[in-house]
């Protein structure tokens, strides 16, 4: 019946419920702006009890970095998934429950979306439209739905020709009905083995964004803690090292998370 | 109440200059509420494309001509706004696969419900009571409680149950149904064909029954329309079709579904075969000339016109005639 999580999978789920406890304890974990000047200027990390990563070339905590950064990096990268996935989820079951036409358009639409790089187009938007967190989600989510919207679509089209779709048609559904409470509901399950990739990516990408000074200034981000200590790699090599393995490990244990699930689903799809 | 006459379906070909398949060659069908007509024949025959047209679910490419009248209003070429009242409320179908006709990941009262909510417009709760009325009516015992089960938790016959509830929600006037026990265990089909047969008398709906089997046909059916090669080549009540079949095609299908006849030696004798295989519909001859016992020049000649024979009719120049 139902087969044990992985190791792997519990694993990413403690790491990544350790890292939302971290995101939401973080005004009480790390009172105080965490861009705020409070201490000597690169001091290594376990040497001082009030800043147990020590702090950066201006005197910021960096552990304080860290833990916000932790909300930045999560809300974003969750919220640019859900609006991926949201339109994927839309333009994959019209697509593929409409057909002919209607199908064509938005797949050579989506496929133009492909063509472009993730990030590349990522970069794009956000140096036309503003380095803001929104305007970061924004750009993230447009240039990863193509991917859920292809899966979602190719599900459909093995769905929509079962008995019970036409069943649903003799009965007098409309057809939105159909595609969307009758056929959508059974090809939403390889959709949510997606997400862990999506939501990683999205991470990615929002760090690798903020590294480039893509970001909103005024919010601290691990990517923008990574490229402000490259100019002291030599010298202080651990204010590159800890946000980076932060960013390691948040995309990691998504991702862990994400497999694991895709694999309980595919043992509930065969069993 | 139904009336098909002259009813024929053509498949396009892959380009306009090819001239497609002909499924279906001009059939007249009538059935009436409280009736059961069962259409059979075998794979090819056209009896599926039949019933296909008749639901409105053929594929686009299909081309039909002739009427389907149902209570005098066509349901032959309508578009998808008016087929999704007509459809529901008129005619209701049952699957051959219980399981294919049942969403999975759907509870079966929510699926039921669903159709309870678009063709009354109840609320929830209303609906729900509904279903499990309609749970009780196709004899699933506990209906309350089933109707929070998922089909994956259903045995086959159950499933098929549940299929039979959801077509009757729509209240409809005529019930198609393909194959119904086909995919079943013997003592589940029986119960199933019982089940059928007893809904026509207390719902007071029309049965279409499709099948190739002989012996399910004549259990059940008020009247049995023999379909080969897209034409109904018999039509007779089912006693008489099984004492003295008319066409020696419907003589051959009642010796195909004799259930074990013992030869000799105690061992069971070879079911009897027929030799070759279906001629394409739409011919100028019988399209069952090739494979006939009786076949005489004339039959690969012309096309044999539809006569009366017995309590029905029969397309065959040698009809009620056995082989030597």
């Amino acid at each position: 019946m139902m087969r044990r999580w992985s190791l792997g999978g519990v694993f990413g789920a403690v790491v990544l419920a350790v890292l939302v406890l971290a995101a939401i304890a973080a005004p009480w974990l790390a009172p105080g702006d965490p861009l705020d000047i409070v201490g000597r200027p690169l001091l290594p990390p376990f040497t001082d009890p009030r800043f147990p990563l020590g702090t950066d070339q201006l005197g910021r905590n960096v552990f304080a970095g860290l833990v916000h950064g932790t909300r930045v990096s999560l809300l974003v990268g969750l919220a640019a998934a859900a609006a991926a996935i949201g339109v994927g989820i839309l333009v994959g079951t019209v697509a593929g429950f409409i057909g002919g036409w209607t199908d064509e358009g938005l797949m050579r639409v989506t496929e133009a979306f492909q063509t472009i790089p993730t990030f590349l187009l990522a970069l794009a938007m956000v140096s036309a439209l503003g380095a803001s967190t929104i305007n970061v989600v924004l750009a993230i989510a447009i240039s990863s739905w193509p991917a859920t919207a292809r899966l979602v679509r190719a599900e459909i089209l093995s769905l929509k020709s079962r008995d019970y779709v036409d069943a649903a048609r003799l009965a007098g559904m409309s057809r939105l009905g159909i595609a969307f409470r009758e056929v959508l509901p059974g090809a939403v399950q390889p959709v949510l083995a997606l997400i862990g990739i999506t939501v990683g990516v999205a991470i990615l990408v929002e760090s690798s964004l903020a590294f480039l000074g893509l970001s909103d200034p005024n919010q601290v981000s691990w990517g923008g803690m990574v490229a402000n200590g490259r100019a002291v790699l030599r010298t202080a090599p651990y204010l590159v090292a800890i946000p980076g393995a932060a960013v390691a490990v948040a995309v990691l244990s998504v991702s862990l998370v994400g497999d694991a699930m895709g694999r309980r689903l595919l043992v509930s799809r065969e069993g | 109440m139904l009336k098909v006459r002259d009813l024929a379906i053509r498949f396009a070909g892959r380009s306009a200059s090819e001239a497609g398949t002909l499924a279906v060659d001009g059939i007249d069908l009538d059935l009436d509420r409280a009736q059961v007509l069962a259409l059979i024949g075998e794979s090819g025959s056209g009896k599926s494309a039949t019933m296909l047209a008749l639901a409105g679910l053929l594929p686009k490419s299909a081309r039909t001509t002739g009427s389907v009248l149902l209570d005098d209003r066509s349901i032959l070429h309508l578009d998808e706004r008016e087929k999704s009242t007509v459809r529901g409320r008129r005619i209701g179908m049952i699957f051959q696969d219980p399981g294919g006709s049942l969403n999975p990941v759907l509870t079966i009262g929510d699926q039921i419900d669903e159709v309870v909510r678009t063709h009354h417009g109840l609320d929830r709760r209303a609906a729900r009571a509904e279903t499990v009325s309609l749970l009780s009516r196709v004899g699933i015992g506990d209906p309350a409680a089933r109707a929070r089960a998922y089909p994956h938790q259903l045995s086959g016959g159950l499933k098929q149950r549940v299929a039979i509830a959801a077509a009757l929600a729509a209240q409809p006037t005529v019930i198609l149904a393909d194959e119904p026990t086909t995919a079943l265990d013997a003592t589940v089909q029986a119960q199933i064909l019982d089940l059928l047969v007893n809904l026509v008398q207390v719902e007071h709906v029309a049965l279409l029954l499709v099948t190739h089997d002989l012996a399910v046909a004549a259990a059940v059916a008020d009247r049995i329309a023999v379909m080969y090669a897209g034409k109904i080549v018999e039509r007779r009540g089912p006693e008489q079709l099984v004492a003295q079949p008319g066409h020696p095609y419907s003589r051959a299908l009642g010796q195909a579904a004799l259930p074990f006849v013992a030869a000799g030696d105690g061992r069971h004798a070879a079911l009897p075969e027929l030799p070759g295989r279906m001629a394409a519909a739409g011919g100028t001859a019988c399209a069952f000339a090739p494979r006939c016992p009786l076949a005489v020049d004339r039959c690969r000649a012309e096309v044999p016109p539809v006569q009366p024979f017995g309590d029905g009719e029969a397309a065959c120049f040698r009809a009620g005639e056995t082989a030597p």
